[in-house]
Parts: structure tokens; sequence; C-alpha cells
């Protein structure tokens, strides 16, 4: 067998945001044995990057809020393909979560009163998102990252798992391998929980992080668990695109939710000329009614330019496409307006938006487009456990699916990652104590180990390098498969998919095994070429423009659709299976909820 | 196209040396582009560690041309062309290979101090209230990003080695944020003087000038924690007071 280091314990996480953290914390509150698996460092993680805040009915300024309202706007949202039991428990328990944030040591800013302020965004009816500033996600990861050093967790860091270990159809394990020195350790567990976050590497323009590269999309995928909702991919509408290095950099939407206006080259404020059916009761008529409202007039409406994500990026592509964009292929972002509303806007923004003011020093126009931001997509879970398919699997945040259905709003991750994490550490552990530890497979490991050598042992320069194919999968997937979506694009991205995973198998990594990027990156690529044929496989047989998903040769709605969740599977010789499935029916009284909220 | 030189640390714990690359400049460039570019078209393998590329989460930190830097909030067209640029890894910590180190120690010493202890809950839903202003005091040290850059220069880690007494500026911050929490009831006054070292500190400033987040280190978070140590240990008027009560 090839060399490696052996460790058990009750339950294995691999990821360390914002739902690996939680998950440990709870899992180890009920006295199992926990270990943490970070491909990073501790407190590195993309939940570091989340600005605007956490969604969460706490009715602290608008006493209507409540965790009914947030349900209704949450499935609105999400135009109906969630998972509803999902989003009840979601909106039900995040506020007791936050509030617990706030026991270990958070500090988010505060009301007139001293409780905990909530602020406007994108698609919630009430402020709703408890915030420090526009860094609450590094506030959120920093609580749990302190509180869980005190737990007994052990971590693992810049360690990779490239393969999960089955003990017939359950997960028993894991296979992965230091970066330091490049020496490869298995974990036995009783249960795994994926908590690896998103996919935005697969795509030119994003605002994710290098680690985002869809580890547990693609792990659980090979180890037969079900992706749902992949072609649902999010492009945030205010990635910064001018000047280039800066690409990528993400504006928050909170820079809306203060009052920040989407202008054209013509100065008009075009997301006025377009609001959705759904959504036209709740959106502001005039200029004024919008300032109104974010100046907390509880009588005024949303101003358009709170509507969803999924919509603001159309918009914004419309634009552009009709010759109105900005000089980098854009709009602009205006918050310097307020200045004729607030006579200390500056100190205001200053106060409000703290690391965008240190980004652009002044009030100034910001050059903005779209960007891969999220995935709604992921593991299919069991909603009230997290499981997946596989027996002693599970997942959450953004690696699960479920919650957020055809798009997410603003400030519902952070609280998924705590609710749901949560609740997956509770339940793996829960399962551990139930089923013991599974038994490890010889052949497995050694074949583990077998693939993650073989691009160093490949002789070299008998094929390329890891960049190039990574690079070339970005753009082609950024073209054909990112926000122009038709059946030709989506059929030559499959194609080309096909053609890169074909170049991949000939992968060439020269240097040794210690802290080798290119030898990462060349099994990071692995993961890479799934997500991304399943992103273009649930794409192209969605045949309508739902959320985030936009097809150019279907760009209505189709209602047969709204009823309908695509599946991807591994098939038994191998190849990416796709089906559709219904979505679980709303039960009544949750219906009633959703009427009810308009 | 402009084309820039960069004199980049190759090497592990055994030894080293600089190696030049050329590469090509555009607007708006980074650091941390430049060193990305050159991994994929020239040095596969040149080992770097890099996560937001935003300033967010405090991965890549190296030094550039002398200076303690994020190599992702670094622009290239600031730095002096008419010479190569070198980059090399932080110097106070053992190295792993090429721009990357080994910082696990900071890991470490976190644990070592005393952890949040809040007070009983305000509130019957176990919530607290607390004063924007008083909130706002520890939130400047919550900003931190654990670059690690302030313990990189810091001499009293970088020169004389004390990593065994000394807990360096990133966890007199830590410390701070916790003993200014609002919440808080614990006490690491004479941990932060007999185990952690805070009488080490010769208030030299070079950590607050190092801060991507311009933290102010030094003057709100190091010399407050300095006074409420002598406050409590050297005070004249408790010290008598405890040769009569015998007190600590």
């Amino acid at each position: 067998m090839v060399g490696h280091e052996r460790h058990t314990y009750d339950v294995v996480i691999i990821g360390a945001g914002g739902a690996g953290l939680r998950a440990a914390i709870e899992a180890a509150a009920d006295g199992v044995s926990v270990a943490v698996i970070t491909k990073t460092l501790l407190g590195k993680a993309h939940t570091v990057m989340a600005e605007g805040g956490i969604a969460a009915a706490l009715a602290n300024v608008d006493e209507r809020d409540n965790w009914r309202v947030h349900f209704a706007d949450t499935m609105r949202g999400g135009q109906y393909l969630n998972n509803w039991r999902m989003a009840e428990l979601h909106a039900q328990q995040a506020p007791d979560r936050v509030r617990e944030l706030e026991a270990w040591g958070a500090l988010m800013d505060r009301t007139g009163e001293g409780r905990i302020l909530q602020r406007n965004f994108g698609g919630h009816a009430y402020p709703r998102l408890a915030h420090v500033g526009d860094r609450t996600g590094l506030e959120m990861l920093r609580t749990l990252q302190d509180h869980g050093i005190h737990q007994g967790i052990e971590v693992f860091s810049e360690c990779t798992v490239t393969r999960l270990l089955l003990d017939g159809t359950r997960c028993a394990g894991c296979f992965g391998y230091d970066r330091d020195k490049g020496t490869f350790r298995v974990f036995a567990a009783g249960a795994v929980i994926l908590a690896t976050g998103g996919i935005g590497r697969a795509f030119k323009v994003t605002s994710n992080s290098w680690e985002c590269t869809g580890d547990g999309h693609s792990l659980a995928y090979h180890a037969g668990a079900d992706l749902m909702d992949m072609e649902f991919v999010q492009f945030h509408p205010t990635g910064m695109v001018w000047p280039p290095s800066a690409q990528g950099i993400l504006v928050t939407e909170g820079v809306r939710g203060e009052g920040g206006i989407l202008t054209n080259s013509e100065g008009r404020r075009f997301m006025f000329d377009d609001i959705p059916p759904l959504y036209q009761d709740q959106t502001a008529d005039t200029p004024e009614e919008g300032w109104r409202y974010v100046i907390g007039d509880r009588d005024a409406r949303r101003p358009p330019e709170l509507l969803t994500r999924d919509h603001v990026a159309r918009c914004i592509v419309r634009e552009v496409k009709e010759g109105r964009g900005s000089p980098h292929g854009g709009a602009f972002l205006d918050i310097a307006w307020i200045k004729e509303k607030l006579p200390n806007a500056e100190e205001h923004i200053k106060k409000k938006l703290p690391s965008m003011y240190h980004q652009f020093k002044q009030l100034a126009n910001v050059d903005i487009t779209k960007e891969t931001h999220y995935v709604m997509g992921g593991v299919r879970v069991d909603a009230d456990t997290q499981m997946s398919r596989v027996p002693g699997l599970f997942a959450a945040g953004e690696v699960a699916a479920g919650l957020h259905g055809a798009n997410r709003l603003g400030g519902n991750s952070l609280s998924d990652l705590l609710v749901f994490g949560r609740l997956a550490g509770e339940h793996a552990a829960r399962f551990a104590r139930d089923h013991g530890t599974g038994d490890l497979n010889v052949d497995q490991i050694d074949e583990a180990a077998r693939g993650a050598l073989a691009p160093l042992e490949r002789a070299p320069s008998s094929g390329e390098g890891p960049y190039q194919i990574q690079f070339a999968l970005q753009d082609l997937l950024q073209e054909k498969a990112s926000i122009v979506r038709t059946d030709d694009g989506l059929g030559e991205a499959l194609r080309d998919i096909g053609e890169l995973q074909r170049r991949a198998e000939g992968i060439t990594v020269n240097g040794s095994r210690e802290y080798n990027p290119a030898w990462h990156t060349a099994l990071d690529v692995d993961h890479l070429l799934t997500v991304g044929e399943a992103c273009a496989r649930a794409a192209l047989v969605r045949k309508e423009s739902r959320g985030a998903h936009s097809r150019v040769d279907y760009p209505e709605k189709d209602a047969e659709w709204g009823k309908k969740n695509v599946v991807i599977r591994k098939g038994a010789s191998g190849e990416m299976e796709v089906q559709t499935v219904p979505c679980q029916e709303i039960p009544a009284e949750l219906r009633q909820v959703i009427e009810e909220q308009g | 196209m402009e084309k820039a030189t960069f004199r980049i640390w190759r090497g592990d714990a055994s030894g080293g040396e600089f190696q030049n690359f050329e590469t090509e400049l555009w607007f708006g460039m980074v650091v941390l582009d430049a060193i990305r570019a050159i991994q994929a078209e020239q040095a596969p393998d040149l080992a770097v560690r890099w996560n937001c590329k935003a300033g967010k989460c405090g991965s890549c930190s190296a030094e550039v041309d002398g200076m303690p830097k994020l190599m992702c909030m670094t622009r290239v067209q600031q730095l002096d062309l008419s010479k190569p640029i070198t980059v090399e890894p932080l110097r106070a910590f053992p190295l792993m290979r090429d721009l990357v180190t080994d910082v696990s120690w900071n890991l470490e010493v976190k644990k070592r101090i005393r952890p949040f202890k809040p007070r009983a809950p305000d509130n019957p839903d176990g919530s607290w209230n607390m004063a924007q202003a008083d909130v706002e005091r520890a939130q400047e040290f919550r900003k931190c990003i654990e670059c690690f850059l302030c313990q990189d220069v810091c001499h009293v880690l970088r020169e004389h080695g004390e990593f065994d007494r000394f807990i360096g500026p990133r966890f007199f911050v830590h410390a701070a944020q916790l003993e200014m929490h609002p919440l808080d009831t614990e006490d690491r006054l004479d941990s932060l003087r007999a185990d952690h070292g805070i009488g080490l500190c010769n208030i030299t400033k070079c950590c607050t000038k190092v801060c991507p987040e311009e933290i102010t280190i030094t003057d709100n978070a190091i010399i407050p924690l300095k006074e409420r140590v002598v406050d409590r240990a050297y005070d004249p008027v408790r010290r008598l007071l405890r040769m009569f009560t015998g007190g600590s």
C-alpha cells in the first residue's frame, strides 16, 4: 500500500468556512471526535469575503418582520424552485444563529436602543441583514474560529481532499494530501460533512477565492450523491470591471442598500424601466419613493436597485447590449448622489461601508458589471438532516442545494452557513454514534494515491501544464455557459469540456511533491471539469429563463419548468446522467404564508 | 508592452537563491498578478499562498522590495521599476518553499490567550444591549485579517526570536479586542505581563506602519494594555496596599 498517515474521527468535515466551522462546533458539543480538513490556513476561507450581512428576521429595526416574511421572500427570490422545508428551517432558525454568534463574541453594528442593527438588501421586504459595516463575513468567520479553537476540534491545515472513501454505498472517510510535504493522509470517519463552498473558479470573471474549485460538488458526485440545480449560477451584478486588476472585486449590495443607484451611459436610472410582475407591488414608482424607503419611511416601497440579483444582472446586460453600457462594458453604480440628500454623506458612507470607502477613497462612480458569484446548485440533501443520498455523507452551505432555488437573496448565504452547518454537525454526530466507523478499502486508497500522483509521474513534457487547461475551461464556460446561454453554445461547451477532459488526462507536472502549486492545480482541474460539465448539462436541459438561468433561445419563464428541478447523477458506466424531478409540494399552510405576503 | 523584472526567492529550508523573471505589465497590475503570470508561463511550481486576491484574507503576505506587504494590494506601477522588483518570503517565520512560510506558530499562540467570556445576557432571548460607540472601539481590532505582517516586522520576533515569551502585535490586538469587548468578563492582565511578554514591546510602531487594515496597533491596542498592566502590577499605592492586605 502507498505510504500514508491514518487518522480516525467520528466526524470529518471538509472545509473550514462558515458552514464547516459551525458544523464542527455543533458536532464537538455533542461529544464526538471531530476533525476539520482545510485546503487553506484556518481563518482564510472565502466566507471572509462576504460583505453585506446575515439575513435573519430579528425584527430589531422593523417589528413587522418575522420568519414567515423571510420565508416568503426567500421562496419568491428563488422563483419557487427552492426546497420549501429548507427555506422554512432557515427562516425560523436564523435569528437564534445570529444571537448565538454574539454570545461567542461577534460585535455587530447596533440600533439606537443597543440591539443588533439590520440593513436593507435586495429582495428582502424589511431591513433584515445583521452586519458589521461591510465586513460581516470576516466577523462571522473570525468569531467561529476563535470560539472553535477552544472546543477540542482537530484542524488539518493546507490539506487537500482528493477522494471520498466508501464502505459499500456508505461514506467511510476520505483521502487527501498535505501541501507542505506532499504526503498522504487517510481519514476513517463515522460521517463526513462537505462544507467546501462554491465553484466560481470554473469561470473567468469571478468574485470567488482561490479555493472555490467545486471540490465538494465533484467529490460527492463521484461518490454517488445527486447534484441538483446546477444550472443556477448567480452572477453578482456589481463586480468591478475597471481597472483590470480590480476585476472580480465585489462592490457589496450594501451600497445599493444604503441608497446607491445604477445608471447607464445616458445617466438614466434604467432599473425603473423593467419591474418583474412578481415584484410590482413591492417596488417604488419614483426615485423619490425609493429614497424614502432607504431612509426608513415605512410606507415607501423598495427602489428597483434592490430587486433580486438575477434581475439586476439581466438589466445591466440589456443596457450593454443596447449600446448604453459604460466604457468597459458594464454600468455605473453611484452612491455619491446621496450628497444631494444627506449633508454628511461622506461621513455616513465611511461609517456604513468602511471597506468600500477604503477601496475607493472618495465618493465616486464605479464602473461595474456582473461576475460569477455563487452557485445555487449543489449536493441534493435531506432538508432536516443535510444528509445526501450517500449514507454518512452530509453537505452544508454553498456546496449543498435546495435553500436558494433559482436565485439566492443577498444575506441568505451567511445565514445558510450557520443554520445548515449546525444541522449537518448535529446529524452527522448522531449518524456516527449510531453507525460507528465504516471499514476502509485498501484498493480504494491505493487507487486514490495513484490518481493523485499521476500528473507527477507522467513523463515530463509528454503533456500540457495544468494552468493552461484551467484557463481554457474558464474561457469556454465564461463564453458559452455563463450569462448568455443557447442550445448551440451549450452543446459546443460540452464538446469542448469533453476535449479538455481528454487533454487533462495527460497533464504533466514538474518539480517535487512539496508545496507544488502546479500539482495542486492539476488535481483541481478534475473537479473544475466535473462541475463545469454539470453546469452545462443542466443548463442545456432547462429550456426556459428563470432566476439566474438565462437562455437567449428560451427567454421566457415556462410554467411547467417552474415545477421541476434538474438532478445530475453519475451513471453506471461513469457518464453523467441528467434527469428532472418534480419539486416537493409546498404544504397548504406555507402556501398560505406566501400568498399572505403578496 | 512594458515589461518588468521580478527577483523572486526560490528555495526551501535547506537553502535557495533569487531568480529573475521578466513579465509583461498591464494597467493596474498588482504583484500577485505578476507572480501568477510567472507561475503560469515560466515557473509552474513557484510556491505562493493566496486566496481572495482582494485584501481580505491575509494569505499572500510577502516582502516586496524589503517591505512587508500583501501582494494582492501592491500595485506594480507604484514600485521602483528602474531595478528588478524583489519578492521574498516573510523572514520572521520558517520557510516552507519559495514565497510560502510556516505561520502555524501564530495559530498556536492564539489558543494560549484566554477566550471570550460574556456577562449574563441582558434580555430574555439571550441577547445583549450595547451602544454603538462601545462596540466601535473593539471593532477596530476585529478588522484584523491575520496577515501577520505586523508579526513579521516586529523586531522582538524577527531579530530576537522571542517566540516563547512574546506573542507579538497581532495577539496584543486580539487581547485588546477581548479586553475592550463590552461584554467580556475575563481577566488577562496578569497573563499579558507574565506569559505574553507585553513588556518586551518598546513601541517602535513598525507594526502599525505595515498594517494593511490601518489598525492603530501601538497607540490603540498595545499602549492601553501596557497601561492596564502597569496599573495592576506596578502602581505604588496598590503595591503598598498589597503589602498590608496580602492580596494580589
